[in-house]
């Protein structure tokens, strides 16, 4: 007996790293510091800190004459934030978004519904991978792609022409405020690219989601007698809906941030990323520009929070 | 009992599908195109004539693979500190319980569900204030703060699969941590971690709008692009460039795709 007790405890190891290791493993708290140390020095301490010198800057104002920054708690440049133009600034950025993301889940929907319910083997892997590459290919392609599209000699016109439907553009750029010169200088040209650029990020959340449906719940509502237009009403979207919601957070959130797309395809009425820009940029005007990256982050905060009462997160 | 009427998808639903698919990937194909039109000052559609004299021109052209050189070189360190980060961070996250556990989530994954142009404003005025200059490090700085939660994502789902019990198993046959992680981890979350990579590369390969924070007036090739989508210059150079920044990304994702594809998350989901 005595002997297999003293056999049931190793010798201590003699390697710096086995010394390391057993070291280690007696004092979890000091490996899980090593573990977490470099990642949380370089995301809270250099990241989160740059994010909260930006929005204590909002706080600064800028003085008029000297074009210095002003070190002094104020609540001016909110003033200034909230003056008319900008709130026009505001308004149209988020009603952009809203109708970006509409759209996008209107034309996700039947792919993603497609892909979940009817797509099988071989089918499946093809949707996945034809619904990555666009979600994962240049950004600025994406974005370039549009413009040899919406061009004045491009193939857009061309189209319209074949189809002796020229009329009909020169009729949607006569319209007051979606139209323009041409579709790449119009608001439609701007719904356009972001609705093409951001639309593949709602697909696979919603997929997610209409996967957790039971297709045995269709067929019920079939049974009593639902049409299907009333089944996708009263069963389908409903249980689609947090997957919908999920992929909104990064429709919605995209839109609203971004400042490429308008400044490349667009009118020169000024989006909120664009007003960033200018701020920090040629105006020179810190506070404004981080006042203005407050905005998305407080309207973002507030969808982020309904998005979770929803159930939105499970979908993810 | 499922009925075979129920497995065949409706016409409309067919056509829906279809027509969204083709909305996604027809401009795509489109640059294909505009990369062999002989047509240099419009985008003129259909072109007049194909040619691929613009391949040679582009590969003559220093600034491109200048542009290309930096954007490489930048993706590559940039994925290198993601994959050690990002791999630490789920290491603790999904091995050991602690206080705040949820917060590292989240504060890993704030970096790009925040607008890039927060994360580049932020970035650019922290090194104003702490008056660094804009350099090569700089940009990798801004890239590997956003792509350490695609390692992260990838790795986390990883380690969730890998059973306690065979780190367990490794200890009682006398292996130490470092050796277990050789041994046993190691092999367990590679193809993970591969995936994560080319990913995390992909991502920093093509970013835009944190760079143009934090490059100053060094140029990656995403900026290059921009220049020329801003102000055209050399409509043809740009249509080759766009055409082969499309191969460069498709290649890490489809990779990343083969590599992960048998697990129950198959990389790339999010991005």
């Amino acid at each position: 007996m005595t002997i297999v007790a003293e056999t049931f405890v190793l010798p201590e190891r003699r390697s710096p790293a086995g010394r390391l290791s057993d070291f280690f493993w007696r004092h979890p708290h000091v490996l899980l510091t090593v573990l977490l140390g470099p990642p949380l020095l370089w995301l809270g301490v250099v990241y989160l800190g740059s994010l909260f010198a930006l929005l204590l800057q909002s706080f600064f104002s800028i003085d008029e004459f000297s074009g210095l920054i002003n070190y002094e708690f104020t609540l001016a440049t909110y003033r200034q934030l909230l003056s008319e133009a900008n709130l026009d600034i505001i308004l149209r950025t988020v009603s952009m978004a809203a109708l970006v993301t509409l759209f996008s889940a209107f034309i996700a929907f039947p792919i993603a519904y497609y892909a979940a319910r009817y797509a099988r083997g071989k089918w499946k892997a093809l949707f996945y991978l034809a619904v990555m590459l666009p979600l994962w290919s240049s950004y600025l392609v994406k974005v370039y792609a549009w413009k040899l599209i919406l061009a004045k000699e491009g193939i857009l016109t061309w189209i319209f022409e074949k189809l002796n439907l020229l009329w009909l553009l020169d009729a949607w750029l006569a319209l007051p405020i979606v139209g323009g010169n041409s579709l790449s200088v119009s608001y439609t040209g701007t719904f356009i690219v972001f609705v093409y650029v951001w639309m593949p990020f709602m697909i696979l959340p919603i997929q997610a989601a209409l996967e957790r449906v039971p297709a045995n719940l269709i067929e019920a509502s079939s049974d009593l007698g639902g049409t299907p237009a009333q089944t996708f009403r009263h069963v389908l979207f409903p249980l689609a809906l947090p997957g919908v919601v999920a992929g909104s957070i990064f429709t919605f959130s995209l839109t609203l941030g971004d400042y490429i797309i308008p400044q490349i395809i667009g009118s020169s009425r000024l989006f909120i990323g664009q007003a960033v820009y200018a701020q920090q940029g040629t105006a020179g005007n810190i506070p404004l520009a981080a006042a203005f990256t407050v905005v998305p982050i407080v309207i973002m905060g507030a969808y982020l929070w309904m998005a979770k009462r929803m159930g939105a997160f499970d979908a993810l | 009992m499922r009925s075979e009427k129920s497995n065949r998808a409706p016409l409309g639903l067919k056509v829906a599908a279809a027509a969204g698919l083709a909305f996604m990937h027809v401009p795509i194909l489109l640059i294909f195109l505009y990369a062999f039109t002989t047509e240099e000052k419009t985008y003129q559609f259909p072109p007049p004539g194909l040619t691929t004299q613009w391949f040679a021109v582009a590969w003559d052209r220093p600034d491109v693979w200048a542009a290309l050189t930096l954007s490489v070189k930048v993706a590559a360190i940039a994925t290198g500190a993601a994959l050690v980060l990002g791999t630490l961070c789920a290491a603790a996250v999904s091995q050991t319980r602690f206080f705040g556990r949820e917060t590292v989530s989240l504060l890993v994954i704030l970096p790009i569900a925040l607008p890039g142009i927060i994360t580049g404003i932020a970035l650019r005025s922290a090194f104003s204030m702490a008056d660094i200059p804009f350099s090569f490090w700089t940009i990798v700085l801004g890239h590997a703060t956003f792509c350490i939660v695609v390692v992260y994502n990838n790795a986390v789902a990883r380690f969730r699969r890998i059973s306690g019990s065979l780190i367990e198993a490794s200890m009682d046959l006398g292996a130490d941590g470092f050796q277990t992680f050789r041994y046993v981890i190691l092999p367990n979350i590679g193809t993970a971690l591969l995936a994560g990579g080319m990913l995390a590369f992909a991502l920093s390969f093509d970013e835009v709008i944190v760079t143009t924070f934090t490059a100053g007036q060094q140029s990656t090739l995403p900026i290059w692009m921009l220049e020329e989508l801003i102000r055209p210059r050399q409509r043809p150079v740009t249509n080759v460039v766009a055409m082969i920044v499309v191969i460069v990304t498709f290649l890490p994702i489809l990779g990343a795709y083969y590599l992960t594809r048998d697990g129950d998350q198959i990389a790339g989901a999010g991005k």
